[in-house]
């Protein structure tokens, strides 16, 4: 895995550390990783270049502030560029006075265009809207019974008939007026750019149907050509926006910023998963952190706001502040954690984790074998990982089908845990919620309010202030 | 929330790192994988993909119909006089371009640029060769053929699996697909085994093509194990003495730990009756950036990847990861897709492919 921006920075300004400034050489080192960064992350050359050159002009001569360090600063300043970059304003729809409102989509093939015309259906179905499938397809074998299928699943009608694409989009217009569908979703064959006689094609069914927005579907592990790819359908199409698809695997999806700079179009969706649901609106600043590689703490917490009860982990929390957090709560946040996908994922996408850590593969059958060895230990052992000797060891070990060491390595590491959580609550409570802890209940309760109005948009803001704690793991 | 990201946070610090140390203990305990025996060998029979495919058209032509704008781009860097730290730096922007990787294209120019000190090259116009032969030798010294097990584990034949695997919309059901028909033209018998029983209608896609070059398919119900179908696959192969399976699986992206498991599970399934796999195919897609290496990489863990269908070749793209993929691994293309028609799927071959590059 890749080595995170933030760490590689913190190695070029260890030297320069209580300089008040950045000079030209250290802005130089610092900038040639930005660019290296960015190039893995599959953005292309030419905007690498360009945006290379506007960070070099924001970061010369910055004083630098007090509370960030050099890298963090100048951290900032890239993710605060890439985040201009990959948004500009939200893409916000709006619908045909006349309807129906008609939705072109097009792209390469296999960057997912059929899945996502179901998705994008189910997304307008959301907003209370009446959508009507178009497979306009026929090349690939099978493409319009896949959509048939999906629209089955979403409950939306699917139009199609064994015709020329153009005739199918055109009828399909008529047919969602004669039914009164108030949006048409035309979902077409992958064609490559440089295919003249496709894209002229799709020229053509454009020309016929007037959609009011079409959308590019960009696959997030694309690579350099993402570009010229971008350009060709911008130029035969005029697009409004780019649906960006499997953004859940670790492609960091530097494809996106490509071709928001080349056709300066928004990135209005974005595909994170194979079900239907796992699609939504375009966050930039999600994907600017991605891209520099440094975790993606607001999708993390997202996840943990799904599968956590909250009102049991609220207890585990309080518990595990006051240092009474035992092997048992443990257990049971780690089936929670479980619920929110690999793990490896998971830590892939949390920030400050020492690359060592990151290094490491982390194979989820071996939460298994913990979720085993506690598991063999009876309620009091975990509660009270102390009263553990040598034979109750052996006893665990043999339980679980482990090595006795493994046993005291896990008891050993929780202990360690729970006196970490015990400085970092001290920690927390200083810094973080200075009333938190005085008001008790009460003030849990309001907190809870408060995130529901605002959303999780300030929360994030924490693991920034972990370096303490990270200090304290690298140093296990 | 605060507190249950709190939770959340600490939960998974301490779940790593107690996975990390009992890792890396275990993984000093356990000893090297004893080497396949030379026995083992002996009885495979080796393909070359063209036997298998019959007459294929020239790789070369069908490139040269997409020039990429790297081409252009390359004939300036080496057309440019006299070698200069501009030319180091434009080639490495060349190779770039192309999905080279900036890791592997630094080893390509470290390699060359001491090639040429050490032959006292001064002009730029000279330089084409030496990167052109750097990236071939990179590329060749690989078993490219496909491999057709003749004898099963009991001393018996059986069909040998070509299982092919790959992230979604690569192009693993069009290769079968082409494969099959190659195979069907050429007088051989096949069966089709739909794995993909996760995306809709991929079942019937593969069955299309089943159609149009008269093989047999086996297929499951929607939703069905995949293990289940490729194991009946290729039993019915087996009793019909037909000698080679391939075999389909819904595309999934590397970093899904339980859908590669159930990826595992397919290959594992695929030996306990009559047959043996004797290729894994990963397929990757020539618009692929840097994330190629991971996908090698993770498909390679779990499932012991033997070669690499490189697809849609036929666009601007050009590949460029598979020579990262190449070096870093040592996983060779075997294949290359160069268009929808059924002709479309030739051998790959590393001089062509690196004129494609620079052409």
């Amino acid at each position: 895995m890749f080595e995170t921006l933030s760490n590689r920075f913190e190695g070029i300004f260890k030297g320069i550390r209580g300089r008040g400034k950045l000079t030209q050489a250290d802005i130089e080192e610092t900038l040639a990783e930005i660019r290296l960064a960015l190039l893995e992350a599959d953005v292309n050359l030419d905007v690498v270049t360009s945006m290379v050159a506007r960070i070099r002009e924001r970061a010369v001569g910055q004083e630098l502030s007090k509370a960030l360090n050099p890298s963090q600063q100048v951290v900032k300043i890239v993710l605060g560029e890439l985040t201009v970059s990959l948004g500009g304003e939200a893409m916000r729809l709006s619908h045909a006075s006349k309807p129906p409102t008609v939705v072109l989509m097009a792209g390469l093939q296999g960057s997912g265009k059929t899945t996502n015309s179901a998705k994008l259906a189910q997304w307008f179905k959301k907003q209370g809207r009446h959508p009507l499938l178009v497979g306009a397809d026929l090349q690939r074998p099978a493409a319009v019974e896949q959509l048939r299928t999906l629209g089955e699943q979403i409950d939306v009608p699917v139009f199609s008939e064994t015709s020329r694409p153009v005739r199918v989009a055109r009828r399909a217009i008529k047919e969602a007026n004669r039914t009164a569908r108030d949006v048409v979703i035309v979902d077409t064959a992958g064609r490559l750019a440089i295919d003249e006689e496709l894209m002229a094609e799709i020229g053509d069914i454009s020309s016929a149907v007037q959609p009011h927005y079409t959308f590019l579907v960009v696959d997030a592990m694309t690579g350099q050509d993402a570009v010229t790819m971008a350009r060709a359908f911008d130029e035969t199409l005029a697009l409004d926006g780019v649906i960006l698809t499997k953004l859940d695997g670790d492609a960091r999806g530097g494809a996106a910023l490509s071709v928001k700079e080349v056709v300066g179009k928004p990135i209005a969706f974005a595909s994170t998963g194979e079900k239907i649901e796992d699609f939504d609106t375009f966050h930039p600043d999600r994907l600017a952190s991605r891209i520099l590689g440094m975790g993606d703490v607001e999708t993390l917490i997202e996840k943990a706001e799904e599968v956590f009860e909250a009102e049991q982990a609220e207890q585990a929390a309080a518990r595990m502040l006051e240092g009474t957090f035992t092997l048992e709560d443990f257990l049971e946040q780690m089936q929670q954690i479980k619920k929110m996908g690999p793990l490896g994922n998971l830590v892939g996408m949390m920030p400050g984790i020492p690359k060592e850590a990151r290094d490491v593969e982390i194979d989820d059958r071996h939460l298994a074998r913990i979720e085993g060895i506690i598991r063999s230990m009876t309620p009091a052992e975990r509660t009270q990982p102390d009263i553990i000797n040598g034979s109750r060891r052996l006893r665990i070990a043999n339980g679980s089908g482990v090595q006795p060491t493994e046993v005291k390595q896990l008891i050993d590491q929780f202990s360690q845990m729970r006196q970490m959580m015990r400085q970092f609550a001290g920690f927390g409570s200083k810094k973080m919620n200075p009333k938190a802890r005085s008001k008790g209940k009460k003030g849990r309760q309001r907190r809870g309010g408060r995130v529901t109005e605002k959303g999780p948009a300030k929360v994030p803001k924490m693991p920034l202030s972990l370096p303490g704690l990270e200090d304290r793991v690298g140093g296990f | 929330m605060f507190l249950v990201v709190v939770v959340a946070v600490a939960a998974l610090i301490l779940i790593g790192f107690s996975w990390y140390f009992l890792a890396r203990d275990r993984r000093l305990e356990r000893p090297d994988s004893p080497p396949l025996e030379a026995a083992d060998r002996e009885s495979t029979a080796a393909v070359s993909a063209a036997e298998t495919i019959g007459a294929a058209p020239a790789f070369r032509d069908r490139l040269g119909t997409a020039r990429s704008a790297l081409g252009a781009y390359l004939g300036s860097v080496f057309g440019r006089g006299a070698i200069s730290e501009q030319t180091w730096s434009n080639l490495e922007e060349a190779l770039i371009r192309a999905d080279v990787g900036v890791g592997t294209a630094a080893g390509i120019i470290s390699v060359v640029r001491a090639k040429a000190a050490d032959e006292g090259l001064d002009d730029a116009s000279e330089l084409a060769d030496l990167v052109k032969g750097e990236i071939v030798s990179r590329l060749t010294g690989f078993d490219r053929s496909l491999s057709v097990d003749l004898v099963d584990a009991r001393g018996e034949p059986g069909p040998a699996v070509w299982l092919f695997v790959g992230v979604n919309g690569v192009g693993k059901t069009t290769t079968i697909g082409k494969l099959a028909q190659r195979q069907s033209v050429a007088g051989r018998s096949v069966v089709l085994a739909a794995g993909d029983t996760f995306r809709a209608a991929a079942v019937e896609q593969l069955a299309v093509w089943s159609e149009r070059s008269n093989v047999e398919i086996v297929r499951g119900s929607k939703g069905a194990d995949p293990s289940s179908v490729v194991f009946d696959a290729i039993e019915h192969a087996a009793a019909r003495s037909v000698r080679l399976v391939m075999a389909d699986t819904a595309g999934r992206l590397q970093t899904r730990t339980n859908l590669m498991e159930e990826l595992r599970k397919v290959r594992r399934v695929a030996e306990k009756g009559s047959g043996t796999v004797t290729e894994t195919l990963l397929v990757i897609d020539a618009t692929t950036g840097q994330n190629g290496l991971s996908q090698a990489r993770q498909f390679t863990e779990a499932v012991d990847v033997t070669g690499v269908v490189l697809t849609k070749l036929d666009g601007s793209a050009k590949g460029g990861i598979v020579v990262a993929i190449h070096s870093e691994l040592g996983i060779p293309v075997k294949l290359a897709g160069l268009g929808e028609g059924i002709d479309d799927l030739v051998d790959f071959d590393p001089v062509e492919f690196v004129d494609a590059l620079f052409e």
